[in-house]
């Protein structure tokens, strides 16, 4: 048998010759070094653990010198980047682990199962470090609604997330969702998980002590999501669809069962090392489980459980399916393991042993069929330097004047056409397909700058959120990677919370293509100089490249995933206006910014220009002064502005409660571009009368500029420029048109 | 003194166990335990609380597998028994499909998942699970469900009207599809009640409102006064 089905599989020779390794990704270069390594040619099983655990996706090859640039550390960072998940400090001994991964290219071929499997993955990642997942949060790019791939791909990724989510139990509390050309062929779903730990049972993924046993638990393995890594590492083609094997199915119900069985697993404390197994499956975990501890591993294929007949070494060691886990225990604490799985209905069986020969040696019915150094598999891909060049479009948008566009003439209706743009539009319908409320500690529900989970038994909160401007990125990758920060942390302060961290999912194109290296780059460098400002390293994150499709590479997208804490619940704020006759204050500086903007996507038509530029200590004097003003309990509102500027943020806070405002300005501006600038570094708050004067006074000793607009009250958004009515309609009509924007399109 | 003694079952893929035990917690401050699917004894509980979820992955059909779990055998002996049984979202699809309340639970008739506040009218004030709210009040409970579309045949129906087995309707747009806008039903001594929406999500104004918190106190007062002068009130 063993002999029939090696035949199958090219020799060593063959794929020598043949060149076999290239369907698998590896280049000539890296074939001659894995074989140097070795000290022999590699067999089929053995490349193809080499191509996976070599693939952009598992070694971060062309990425790896661009994120040594970012700071990591921090005196409240316990776990950096290198586990599952990044773990902050957030006092009394706990602590809150999170990070975001991507699921791009699985979810453009599969749309349902890609955008669930996203989710499982990386709430896998976090209940693997020994954390209960509390929230999951997501960011969604998609081409227009106007092509009906498009409203298929958005419907089933959102379903996939809401299918996962909603079984297993963690509300998806929060996401961004926005659509343009730019993600047509190619969408991005990136789902991020959150969860809380006490400092005591921090996990990390280590093959511990010569000799233990090493288990493998969850559903048996099958043949699917075989070389899911490296589909993942190359571009998107015709041929893609054909790759559909690449994607995996979830069973959410399978993985709240592994969920609640790990955990208690780990609380029982008799875990030594526990990994998932998620790109790259059993090869990635048990390779790198090996790695960090500096040891070797034997593992006995016979053993892991196999949902198909026949299956090979190879397709073993390169399936993804979905829900296990790899952990290492002491022989004595078997038992005890396994019937804390049997308990919740699973089994676990012993695969492997850890050795002392840094070795990763696979048998299968009774030969050894692999036999690699696991440093080799672990740390030495080699790192590439990609050679960068400045995009032509970037040096002709520099000439471009954005203010050359006539004056809109009718502001009312340019701001209807803002909010009815599927971008900035209510996201109610994704949304109220996410349970979001399940684990009862949802404060501040999707749909405000950032959700709000509570943590039980204290008075504290987390605050979270996923923001990236692709379009500012596009135009200004230093820029606009410095505003995905700094408008997360914003996102976080108005919530009442006080930034920590963040995760980063970078999402690009080819970094063969110089230009697409240089926006990598570029952006990097803008995010973590950003990082460093706001003080908010970054403990974690993914790599997406080659986000392209027929028509060319994506916007660059780095999302950034942050999370704060909010250190009474007192301090909770939401962007709604809350009463009549509160006072309306503009923080910050506007100015004639309109690149990128979505008034010059929605009403001109183009993106173009530079992004709004962004002077990070303005941001963090900005922040600081308005977490101080909410800590001070003056202020009844805060709301960032982002995309739409001014006009946006005003009718987005009056819709939660249906309040009208009554705002008079008169800046030193256009009236267009005062209500539409993007400039960044400004929130809107609002006061008690009562409040009013104090929260000038505070915000005038932080030096920070803050202009009186007027009233809260009635049922219009009135808003007056320089004496001239520029806008006026009633808020429920403006309401209509921003919730309706995604509904009407899907129908 | 005695305390009254509340059981919230857990079954593979429970997962609002955790939100109805600190309800019951948080509102009541009575003893509460978690209880397994495999359990054989209930006897020593006043009130069972079946909670939502996706238990067995919601696979075959919403409820279909737990209804065989181990436990149900005490849940029906406990409902028989005149004790409080009360099954939110998925726990009232596993009392319908065990045959506990009348009818079943079909998908929303938009085929989509829905999750958000929704009023609803208290139709009957009198089970053990509403006798603090006033009768015809509108009260306001989340939803989370794909599968709350609530049937029953016409027959059926002009029963639970004549015997005042309608707990819970819709007040505004009806999310789900359910016959006669029904959110919630019991059974014909009002000891048993089932319901899609979620008073275990609605017991404080952090979470957006508290108006699920008379649930448990209702039923409190419904154990008390059955035990009356017994335990002093």
């Amino acid at each position: 048998m063993a002999q029939q089905l090696a035949a199958k599989e090219p020799t060593a020779q063959q794929i020598a010759e043949q060149k076999i390794y290239k369907q698998f990704g590896v280049t000539d270069s890296e074939y001659e070094l894995i074989c140097e390594y070795l000290g022999r040619q590699p067999n089929y099983t053995e490349i193809g653990v080499f191509s996976v655990m070599w693939s952009e996706h598992c070694a971060y090859k062309n990425s790896k010198p661009l994120l040594r640039r970012f700071p990591t550390t921090g005196p409240k960072v316990l776990m950096g980047p290198g586990e599952g998940a990044g773990i902050v400090d957030i006092g009394d001994k706990q602590a809150v682990a999170f990070k975001i991964e991507s699921h791009n290219h699985p979810s453009a071929v599969e749309p349902y199962q890609g955008a669930a499997t996203g989710v499982g993955g990386i709430i896998r990642d976090i209940f693997s470090m020994g954390a209960r997942p509390i929230a999951l949060l997501n960011s969604l790019r998609f081409g227009k609604l106007d092509s009906e791939r498009v409203r298929y791909l958005f419907s089933n990724v959102v379903g996939g997330i809401a299918g996962y989510g909603n079984c297993i139990g963690i509300p998806t509390v929060a996401g961004e969702v926005m659509f343009d050309e730019a993600y047509e062929g190619n969408p991005l779903v990136n789902a991020m998980c959150v969860g809380l730990i006490d400092h005591d049972k921090i996990q990390r993924g280590v093959a511990k002590g010569v000799g233990n046993p090493v288990f493998y638990v969850g559903p048996a393995t099958g043949r699917d999501g075989i070389h899911g890594a490296t589909f993942a590492s190359e571009d998107l083609t015709a041929e893609s669809e054909a790759k559909r094997s690449a994607v995996q199915v979830g069973d959410p119900f399978m993985e709240k069962l592994v969920m609640e069985a790990t955990l208690e697993l780990i609380d029982s404390g008799i875990v030594l090392g526990i990994q998932d197994m998620g790109a790259a499956g059993l090869t990635c975990s048990s390779a790198e489980m090996a790695s960090k501890a500096g040891n070797g591993m034997e593992l006995y294929l016979d053993e892991v459980p196999q949902r198909e007949e026949g299956m090979t070494a190879y397709e073993m060691m390169l399936s993804e399916s979905q829900e296990r886990m790899l952990f290492v225990t002491e022989p004595q604490h078997e038992e005890q393991a396994k019937a804390i799985f049997a308990r919740w209905g699973l089994h676990c069986a012993k695969v492997g042993k850890v050795t002392d020969d840094g070795r990763l040696r696979l048998f299968h019915k009774g030969e050894q069929v692999a036999d690699m150094p696991v440093k080799a598999l672990v740390d030495d891909c080699p790192i590439y330097h990609k050679p960068s060049k400045v995009p032509e479009y970037y040096l002709q948008n520099g000439s471009i004047d954005t203010t050359r566009y006539e004056q809109v003439p009718d502001l009312t209706c340019a701001l209807k056409k803002v909010l009815g743009s599927p971008s900035l539009a209510s996201k109610e319908w994704v949304y109220s397909q996410y349970d979001y409320q399940v684990r009862t500690s949802t404060a501040v529900v999707p749909g405000s700058d950032a959700a709000v989970v509570m943590i039980r038994g204290t008075r504290k909160a987390l605050a979270m959120t996923t923001d990236c401007n692709g379009r500012y990125v596009y135009l200004d990758p230093e820029v606009g990677g410095k505003i995905a920060v700094a408008e997360a942390a914003r996102n976080i302060v108005c919530s009442g919370g006080e930034p920590l961290a963040i995760t980063d999912n970078l999402n690009f194109g080819s970094p063969e293509k110089p230009e697409v290296f240089w926006q990598m780059e570029k952006a990097v460098d803008g995010m973590a100089e950003a990082c460093r400002v706001l003080d908010t390293p970054v403990i974690g994150g993914n790599v997406s490249l080659y986000n392209e499709s027929v028509k060319g590479a994506i916007y660059p997208t780095p999302v950034v995933g942050m999370v704060g804490l909010v250190r009474d619940l007192d301090h909770i704020t939401t962007q709604d206006f809350k009463a009549e006759n509160d006072v309306i204050f503009l923080l910050g500086e506007t100015k004639a910014e309109i690149g990128g903007s979505e008034l010059q996507y929605a009403v001109h038509g183009v993106t173009e220009g530079r992004p709004p530029m962004i002077d990070l200590a303005v941001e963090r004097a900005v922040q600081q002064a308005v977490l101080a003003a909410i800590r001070a309990g003056l202020v009844a509102s805060a709301h960032d502005l982002s995309e739409g500027g001014l006009a946006a943020a005003l009718a987005e806070s009056c819709f939660g409660r249906g309040l009208g405002a009554r705002v008079e300005w008169t800046p030193n501006l256009r009236p267009d571009l005062a209500l539409f600038s993007e400039s960044q570094s400004r929130i809107l708050l609002s006061a008690k009368p009562e409040n009013a004067e104090k929260l000038a006074a505070l915000l005038k000793e932080q030096g920070v500029p803050a202009a009186r607009l007027g009233t809260v009250g009635g049922d219009r958004l009135t808003i007056k420029i320089a004496g001239h009515t520029a806008v006026d309609a009633p808020v429920e009509e403006l309401r209509r048109v921003w919730k309706e924007a995604i509904p009407c399109r899907m129908q | 003194m005695t305390r009254m003694k509340f059981a919230v079952l857990v079954f593979p893929g429970s997962n609002c166990d955790l939100d109805m035990f600190h309800a019951v917690q948080d509102t009541v401050g009575e003893q509460v335990d978690y209880v397994w699917h495999t359990a054989d004894d209930l006897s020593a509980y006043d009130a069972i609380l079946v909670p939502g979820g996706f238990s067995y992955g919601d696979y075959l059909r919403c409820g279909s597998i737990a209804r065989f779990a181990p436990v149900m055998a005490e849940v029906h002996r406990a409902a028989e028994a005149g004790k409080f049984v009360l099954g939110v979202c998925n726990g009232f699809q596993i009392l319908t499909e065990a045959g506990l309340l009348p009818g079943a639970l079909i998908r929303n008739n938009s085929l989509k998942f829905r999750c958000h506040p929704v009023d609803l009218i208290v139709e009957n004030a009198r089970t053990a699970f509403t006798n603090a709210y006033a009768q015809g009040e509108t009260i306001r409970v989340p939803i989370a469900h794909g599968e709350g579309n609530y049937y029953v045949d016409d027959e059926t129906l002009s029963r639970l009207k004549k015997n005042n087995q309608i707990v819970f309707r819709y007040a505004g747009d009806n999310p789900n599809g359910s016959v006669d806008n029904i959110a919630g039903v019991c059974s014909e001594r009002g000891n048993v009640v089932g319901m899609m929406p979620h008073p275990e999500r609605a017991v404080s104004e952090l979470l957006g409102s508290k108006d699920g918190a008379r649930m448990f106190t209702s039923v409190l007062n419904a154990w008390r006064e059955r035990h009356g002068a017994a335990i002093g009130g």
